[in-house]
């Protein structure tokens, strides 16, 4: 049978008509963008950049040593102090707005550590296999079982208060996290066609780690990462708190929660209540982020949620 | 199943063994020498020869090991540093109060994170399972630290209807017998100090088991949604069950299984969150107690207690590997 030539010109117009792109990414980009909870815990995560990097240092100037107004110690919400004064009459809006600064610092560069450390670990154990893999993974397990504040707690510990130490305490504790998942991706990876298709034509294995198996198992990492940064702000605000994070006058938040919880039981709430919103609002932020981005990334979930 | 258990058992020894020779380097690469420290900055060089001498410190690493598993084999955890109190005798006392806490933590929240999973997943999209989903994400966006401080100032403080610290009023007298006062209380058929004791867990058993009750209600919900769209489910209704028995006896039965691996990975959120509940509330468990001994570089305590946490929970989550197979009956461990 003879297909008409109306048919072949329609066929023909078609496989040159440009198509518009749409490759796993945009389409990834485009579900994450229609999900409603995504959008607002990108919202909030936006309004706290914006509130701790162009608010606070043009409009809200502040020098955490200095700015003190003994006159106005321990002073209740009015409309020139928002959220009322702490004990050296510091206006604790501004101290919040300054620490986001902190809190979006330790938690990024905790969790990039872990990311970077993990990923490697994980993808190169799980491609290799072998005695490597047993080594890694075990000592993986072994850090897993202990909780990990006190981990953390115990890194800091040992070299010292301070916000670098305690960027580098939770990196630490979250790196078996990330070691396993990407162990699992590679396994499951090295297994493919491409890539032994890749090995067949002699590509180097390291190549085949960087070229192909670590971009086909980004997912569930860069969700794990999202949802990280929500945990690595609340663990920076417990060390804070124990007095093993910022020191003072930094205003990190959990230092100040450690602060301000001197003074409840003269009645300053607002000294407790408000660096606590701030931090149950960022980690809200960064939580509905990361779970918008697996319904996005992962498809078999998406019927569910 | 019993030799499955036995085999278990087992396997943990290896575990143990690598869990005891990490924290033993790790204890050793701190900068900074614990005789120094525990002399205080004013010593003389004999005072802190005697201490090295007293604890072993001046020994070889491999020596040292040796002598600390042949110890631990014995039952001998070694002594604290600063109290000289055997660490055995130390957990023994210290223990019961972070388990009580825990259990009623955990008791709240699967009481009220269950159920809540479970409505939300058969009634999904409605007013409940919004709510409910909102709660959950403020429940583990929530450092429990800062719940505790204010629970503990509203309830405690302003309205003064539950007590702030402690685990029992210092006016009450209960013979301890397991140190859990729950159980001693009605051991001993002492009613007010039952009272009272329960009193005093309820503000520290909420703040800490927030966490795992929104992460169990989460799981719960998304555990049922998936089984609720399976093809016995909708079997089972067109035969004819009740909606109630389709959901408890069909879905949640096969939907319990995720929900207890969750379960068996919060004895770390539990500890955890103990350092930071006990430190609020007074409690005298073993958080607070281990968090104070890191601080004040009390070796013996921290390498003791890091064999026996990690030993907690490598047992718990045997536990939960052996309740699979009375949730789920094809899966059997031969």
């Amino acid at each position: 049978m003879t297909a008409s030539p109306e048919t072949i010109d329609g066929l023909e117009a078609l496989a040159y008509a440009p198509r518009r792109e749409r490759g796993l990414v945009r389409d990834a980009l485009r579900r994450l963008w229609g999900n409603r909870g995504a959008k607002a815990g990108m919202a909030i995560v936006l309004f706290f950049i914006v509130a701790g990097y162009i608010v606070a240092p043009f409009f809200l100037p502040y020098n955490p040593r200095t700015d003190r107004d003994l006159s106005k110690r321990l002073g209740p919400p009015t409309q020139t102090n928002l959220f009322g004064t702490d004990e050296l009459g510091r206006d604790i809006l501004t101290r919040i707005a300054h620490g986001t600064r902190i809190s979006f610092t330790v938690g990024l560069f905790a969790v990039v550590f872990a990311v970077t450390v993990g990923t490697a670990l994980g993808l190169t154990s799980g491609y290799l296999g072998g005695a490597l893999e047993t080594v890694v993974m075990r000592s993986m397990d072994v850090v897993l079982a202990f909780p990990a504040l006190l981990l953390a707690i115990a890194i800091v510990a040992m070299r010292g208060p301070g916000l670098n130490n305690t960027m580098f305490a939770l990196g630490v504790t979250y790196i078996p996290i990330y070691a396993r998942l990407a162990r699992s991706s590679a396994i499951g990876i090295k297994e493919l066609d491409y890539v032994t298709a890749a090995t067949a034509v002699g590509v180097p294995r390291n190549r085949i780690l960087v070229r192909h198996v670590l971009p086909n198992s980004l997912s569930p990492l860069i969700v794990q990462f999202t949802l990280n940064i929500a945990t690595a702000i609340i663990e920076t605000a417990a060390l804070g708190f124990l007095g093993l994070g910022a020191q003072p006058p930094s205003p990190e938040w959990g230092a100040m929660l450690s602060n301000g919880y001197k003074f409840l039981t003269v009645g300053a709430w607002w000294a407790l209540l408000f660096p606590g919103l701030a931090i149950i609002f960022v980690v809200i932020g960064f939580n509905m982020v990361g779970d918008g981005l697996r319904d996005a990334l992962d498809p078999r979930l998406r019927r569910i949620g | 199943m019993t030799s499955y258990i036995i085999r278990r058992l087992l396997s943990l020894i290896p575990t143990l063994f690598g869990v005891s020779i990490i924290v033993f380097l790790f204890l050793r690469m701190i900068p900074g020498d614990p005789a120094l420290a525990l002399a205080g900055e004013h010593a003389t060089e004999e005072n802190v020869e005697r201490i090295r001498e007293e604890f072993g410190l001046n020994k070889p690493l491999p020596e040292q090991y040796v002598t600390y598993m042949a110890k631990i084999l014995r039952g001998d955890l070694g002594r604290s540093i600063l109290s000289r109190r055997p660490i055995t005798d130390e957990i023994r006392a210290r223990f019961p109060a972070t388990l009580e806490l825990s259990v009623c933590a955990l008791f709240v929240a699967l009481v009220v994170g269950l159920p809540a999973g479970i409505i939300s997943a058969t009634k999904r999209n409605s007013v409940f399972d919004n709510t409910a989903m909102v709660g959950s994400l403020l429940g583990i966006s929530m450092p429990i630290f800062w719940l505790g401080l204010m629970l503990n100032w509203f309830f405690a403080v302003r309205l003064g209807w539950l007590p702030s610290v402690t685990r029992l009023d210092s006016a009450i007298e209960l013979q301890r017998i397991t140190n859990l006062i729950i159980v001693d209380s009605i051991l001993t058929g002492n009613a007010e100090a039952l009272l009272n004791g329960i009193k005093h867990l309820i503000l520290p058993a909420v703040a800490l088991g927030t966490i795992p009750m929104a992460i169990i209600a989460r799981m719960t919900r998304s555990a049922m949604l998936e089984v609720l769209e399976q093809d016995y489910i909708r079997t089972a209704r067109a035969k004819g069950l009740v909606e109630r028995v389709v959901t408890v006896r069909h879905a949640l039965k096969n939907a319990l299984l995720p929900v207890i691996t969750i379960l068996g990975l919060q004895v770390g959120v539990l500890l955890s969150g103990a350092v930071l509940t006990e430190t609020i509330f007074a409690w005298p468990g073993i958080g607070r107690w281990l968090y104070l001994s890191i601080l004040s570089r009390d070796y013996p305590i921290v390498q003791g207690m890091a064999l026996f946490i990690t030993s907690l929970f490598l047992i718990v989550n045997l536990l939960v590997d052996v309740s699979y197979a009375l949730v789920d009956p094809r899966i059997r461990y031969e």
